[in-house]
This record gives structure tokens, sequence and C-alpha cells, in this order.
């Protein structure tokens, strides 16, 4: 550690910048090893597949990340040399050196797919964050309730081991729904946390502790009248949580599903930086930007200079020459020759 | 137009254009990790042999070596690394080491200039006289348009001076200096850019003749002598596959007038008449930063350019079958008529 500071500070000196100019010096470090960087990166040190549906990754981070439980971290890999982020929450005790993420793989993503598929000793992320106010209050009342769903176990891990780590002498209790017993993650350190933990199997009704989905039923069973309430899951079960507690500190983590309308036009087009909002017709995001007084630097006007590329921070757009459709957030996109689809987000 | 040439017909150009589109999507379409895996491994060897050669250069055994080094790394970050990257090959990465938009490269020209006078300037409005800077780069009369003036009796001298002063040259690109010698904008206009091209000129000067040269204390003489004969060699190449790429026997300049109001296929149709290859083999078309296909990378300026070798039998296809020309050949040749154009353009009269 000691080296590696040295080093730094050595390639961070006006002459070392000189130097290793224009490039700097993390192009040339990062050659010798990935870690070496100015970019807040983490290998992955230990893998382990507890449940046939995810994998439980420990990070060791190039520089130390903070975070406090319950927050999350952006994770970001490269799929067939494309990048691609998604968050996840470290299930670990808040201020651990390593960081624990356990990702479940579902249909269709992406990020979560290649780590199930890659996460192996030795694969290099890139790492941003931390984010999210779901966290325990400085001052934490003694009856707790916690429920998660799926892979929303994770946050709420992380805050009762770290409720556990600084002798919290009140109580916690867990309503933990996955799909089936396979499923559920942490079954053992669960039990081991000594925290008392009722299972629900959404497609095994019979084998859980509690049938059917959240409602007062469920929430009498686990504890009764609790000081607080922590949720983390998919919007269903944050929905249904809310209902009986509105008061719930909740965090959901389901994508959101765009839907691509088939024509451009009609939709919403937000130009953030500015605030202005207008009402797409059609033209591309260049033009329409010019009609509402904006003056967005803009070079060839036909797709080949990328003088106009912005951040597309939300929505769907079409590229007119090459007919592909950018359905991710936070994607940069040529607006002279991008048309809005359905509603559109532009740093601009 | 230079030369006559039997227009296709309005239809058949457009005809044309979707069959280059068609080209493009597919390219497209089929980007993906061996893509960035590529340019990753040049970025490497050019860094390697940077660090290598700026190391070897400094002792006297190993002068030569060294100094061929640090030109071939100079080569690879200036083609096709920087002038690859910084056309947006490679922003469908999202990789921001690969990202057009903020890249700095090894040379006298601030990246942010280069990005409009090239990218802008050069391939929206290529071979237009008038338009298109880099037409003699406002020092050369390289199209028999231009209209003589004894000034152009040094158009050899200047080309040669160009040649060796390359990065120099391009760096001045945005100064506009035949607009300020025609008294349309004065210096003043262009403070600003000439106070960018000062801060990374210097920088770059401080680096590989003052900086390298004392770190290498008794050996100082060695590695300025080996930086600027490294810089001298990289001047030199770039000129010359750069000069290959649209003005031997044959490339065609156009007017404002007969481009107004250009449609997309027309737009590709002008981007071929003004363009030229180079052949020659793979490891020629890394080291010209695949510049060596020019009449691709003017189709399609923003795919990567390692893919310009693979589609370049269907655009030389596309081409036979519409009647256009398709201008290659090696480098010697094609350069000798560059040189023979320079040197007839330097007296009055159309011919050349």
């Amino acid at each position: 550690m000691f080296t590696q500071t040295l080093v730094r500070r050595a390639v961070r000196s006006p002459l070392a910048e000189l130097l290793l100019g224009p490039h700097g010096p993390d192009r040339y470090t990062e050659i010798v090893n990935p870690m070496w960087t100015s970019e807040t990166r983490a290998a992955v040190t230990r893998v382990r597949r507890s449940t046939p549906r995810s994998v439980t990754l420990w990070l060791q981070p190039n520089r130390p990340v903070t975070w406090r439980a319950g927050q999350h971290l952006t994770v970001t890999v490269e799929v067939d040399g494309r990048r691609h982020a998604r968050c996840y929450s470290p299930a670990n005790v808040e201020g651990s050196a390593l960081i624990e993420l356990t990702i479940a793989r579902h249909d269709g993503g992406t990020v979560s797919e290649f780590l199930f598929q890659n996460g192996r000793p030795g694969l290099v992320v890139g790492l941003s964050g931390p984010a999210g106010d779901f966290a325990l209050p400085d001052r934490c009342p003694s009856r707790m309730l916690f429920v998660a769903g799926g892979s929303g176990i994770t946050p709420v891990l992380a805050m009762l081991r770290t409720l556990q780590s600084d002798g919290f002498d009140g109580t916690t209790a867990l309503l933990y729904y996955t799909r089936t017993a396979d499923d559920a993650c942490y079954r053992g350190e669960l039990v081991d946390l000594g925290v008392p933990v009722r299972h629900v199997y959404t497609r095994d009704q019979a084998a859980g502790d509690l049938t059917g989905r959240f409602d007062e039923r469920h929430l009498a069973a686990a504890m009764t009248d609790p000081d607080a309430v922590f949720v983390c899951g998919p919007t269903t079960l944050v929905d249904a949580v809310r209902r009986c507690r509105p008061d719930a500190v909740a965090e959901t983590f389901a994508a959101p599903v765009v839907a691509v309308p088939e024509a451009p036009g009609g939709g919403r087009i937000l130009f953030r930086d500015s605030g202005i909002g207008i009402e797409d017709d059609g033209r591309p995001l260049l033009e329409q930007a010019e009609s509402a007084g904006l003056a967005p630097q803009s070079g060839c006007r036909i797709g080949i200079c990328h003088t106009c590329t912005r951040r597309k921070l939300r929505g769907a757009v079409r590229s007119l020459t090459t007919s592909t459709v950018s359905t991710a957030d936070d994607e940069d996109v040529q607006i002279c020759v991008s048309v809005a689809v359905g509603d559109v987000d532009i740093a601009l | 137009m230079t030369a006559a040439l039997e227009h296709p017909s309005p239809d058949r150009i457009e005809e044309f254009g979707r069959e280059l589109d068609a080209i493009r999507e597919k390219v497209i379409a089929d980007l993906g990790a061996v893509d960035v895996d590529y340019i990753r491994r040049v970025l490497k060897a050019q860094r390697g042999m940077e660090i290598a050669g700026r190391g070897l250069l400094m002792l006297p055994p190993t002068w030569l070596l060294g100094t061929a080094l640090l030109a071939c790394s100079k080569i690879l970050d200036n083609m096709e690394i920087g002038h690859n990257i910084m056309h947006g090959q490679y922003e469908w990465t999202g990789d921001p080491a690969l990202n057009g938009r903020t890249f700095e490269w090894d040379t006298a020209c601030p990246a942010d200039q280069w990005r409009h006078s090239h990218n802008v300037v050069h391939h929206t409005y290529t071979n237009i006289l008038g338009m298109d800077r880099d037409i003699g780069y406002g020092v050369l009369r390289m199209s028999p348009d231009q209209p003589w003036r004894p000034y152009f009796l040094g158009n050899p001298v200047y080309a040669f001076l160009l040649m060796v002063l390359f990065q120099y040259g391009v760096a001045l690109h945005e100064v506009e200096t035949e607009r300020i010698r025609a008294g349309e904008i004065s210096l003043a206009d262009k403070r600003q850019v000439l106070e960018e091209i000062w801060r990374k000129t210097r920088r770059q000067t401080l680096k590989d003749y003052l900086a390298f040269p004392l770190l290498a204390g008794p050996f100082a003489p060695f590695v300025f002598a080996g930086n600027l004969t490294a810089n001298l060699v990289r001047n030199v190449w770039a000129f010359s596959i750069i000069f290959c790429g649209h003005f031997p026997a044959g490339t065609q300049e156009f007017t404002v007038e007969e481009t107004r109001e250009e449609t997309r296929g027309q737009w590709y149709y002008r981007q071929i008449l003004g363009s030229a290859n180079l052949t020659g083999g793979r490891l020629f078309h890394i080291m010209s930063g695949n510049l060596s296909h020019q009449i691709e990378h003017h189709l399609f300026p923003n795919l990567p350019a390692r893919r310009y070798a693979e589609i370049a039998p269907q655009v030389r296809e596309i081409c036979e079958r519409y009647g256009l020309p398709y201008n290659s050949g090696p480098l010697p040749t094609q350069f000798a008529t560059v040189v023979r154009k320079i040197v007839r353009l330097a007296l009055p009269g159309r011919a050349v």
C-alpha cells in the first residue's frame, strides 16, 4: 500500500504529467495492471455460488470505497465490447475493506448474466457510487422489521450485519420473499445472525412459514407493532408494505420496462440542463433543440462528425443512419440523426 | 469538376447510396469485443514502443532502435489510434479511454481544433474548393481550379516545408492563414485558437526537447536528436499518406455550386471521386491508420478503421457496377503523381 501511494504521488507530479502527457499516467499504469488507475475499479477475489440462480462475489477495490449499509454501488462491466452498468447493494458490514455483492440472474439482465457467467477471481470491474437513501437512521429504534424480496436481501443483510457489529441491543425480525427455498440466498448466514426469519416462497407456498402475498397477516406474524419497517424488493412488494405501513423506508430495484412505441413523434422531449420541455414533432433532436431556442454545438449534421453527441439520460431514440434504437439510460447519441421514440430526456 | 465523367442518373445515385448504407449497417450490427480488443492491442503496442523507444534512444548503441520505436509509436498514436478514435469510431463501446470527444494525441495540434477542422470541415465538405481546407492547407496550389498567383512558384518548396514540419502545419489549420492574408479576418479574431495551439505546442516541445533530454543527463543530446528524428519521421510519413488520400492523379475536386443541395447518395458519390486508396500489406495498413483505405474511410468515417479492409472489395464491386472510378495504387506510384501535381501546379495553367 505504501509503495502504491508513493507511485501514485510520483505519477501525479507536474513533471510526470508533462512526461506522460498528453495521455496521462493511467494510460500507462493500467497496461501493467488494470487496477493501477485513478478510476475506481475492483478485482474479484472470491466467488461463491450458494443458490442455482445467484453468485456472490467479494471485490477488492483499488482505493477505499465507503458506503452505508443499504446503499448501492454501480458496477460496470464490458460485454462484447460495450460497457454496461448496473447497481448492486453490498451485503456486508458497512466499512468493510472487501465489498460483498450477491447477483441474482434474471432474464434480459445483461450485467447480472455476465457476472453470473464470468464472475471468477481476477475479473476486474468498474465501480462508482455509493448512492441511495435506503439506510439505517442515525439512532435506531428498538423494534425494527425488515422485509426483503429476492435480491432485495443484500441491502437488508448489510443493515442486519451492521447492526450486529455495532452491538445493537434492540429486536429485529426479517420477512424474506423468494420464489422457492432454493432461491433464498444467505439462508445459513441468517441463521448464524440469530435474527428471526419468516420465509415465504411465492412459487412453493406450502414449504414456507407463511402463505400468500404480503399483508397485515404477514406483518403481524413477523413482528407486532414494529417501530420502523425497512423494505427492499420489487415494486409490488414495496407497494404492499407501504399500504400497511406508509412510513416504511423503502427501496425498489426492478428495472423500468421501456416500451418502445412504433413511430416517432408525439412524445415529450426534455432538455434537462436548460429545463425546456417540448412536444416531439418527429424531427431530429438537434433541429428541435434549435427550434426551442437552444444552440447546441453541431457540425456536419449528417451523423459523421460527432460534434453534436449528447448524453441521453432517459427514454428511447432511433438513429436515422443506422436504424438502431437506443433504450438504455445514460447513453451518448448523435442528436443530428436521432429521433425520439416516446418520452426522452437529453442533457442539453 | 476537373475531369469529364458521365454522372449516373439521380435515381441510380440514390440506389448506389442505399447499397453503401447497407454495408455500413451490416458492419455496425457486427461490432463487438473483437474490435475493442484490436484497438486495445494497438494501444498497448504503441505505449510499449513509446516506453521502450524513449529508454533505448538515451544510449548510443541502441539510439537508432530506440528512435525507430519512438517514431513508430508516434505514428500509431496519431494515425491508427488518435485519428480513428477522434472520429468517434469506438464511441459505441462506452469506454472513456476510447471516447472521441475527449481523446488527446501526441502531436502539436490541439485535439479539439482537429475535431472541427477534420471531422466537420474536411469530412463534410471533402474536396470542395473554398470549403475543404485540406486542399493545400491554405499554402499550396493542389487544384488547377485554384487561380495561379506568382506566390505558387514556391509550391514545391512550401510542400517540402509542410512535409517536414507537418505537425505544425496541422496545428495551424484552424488559424486559417489564407483568410487572414486575404484580409477576410484579422489575427485578433484567431486569438483564442492561437492561445490553444501555443499551450499544446509548448507542452509538446517542453516534453520532447527539454524534459526528456534533461532526464538523460549527459546523454541529453542523443535524446534531443532522437526525439527530433522521431517527430520528423512521423511528419514525413503522415504527410505522404495523407497527401495520397485526395491528391493523386485521377482524384477530383468540386465547386460549391455543384454540391449545393446534395443528397446522401451524391455525398457518397463525391467521397468516392475525391479519394484514393493505397495498396499494401496488413502492417502497412495499420501504420497508415487504415487511411490507405481512404475511400472506405470517407464513406464511413465513424466505422472502426480495421473494418475497412473487409468492406473494400464490396465497395469496389459496387463502384464497378455503377461505372465509378475506384482510385487505388501502391504508395510510391501514387505519391509520384502527387509530387508531379505539386510541381506542375507551381506554374500557371490548368494542365496537370
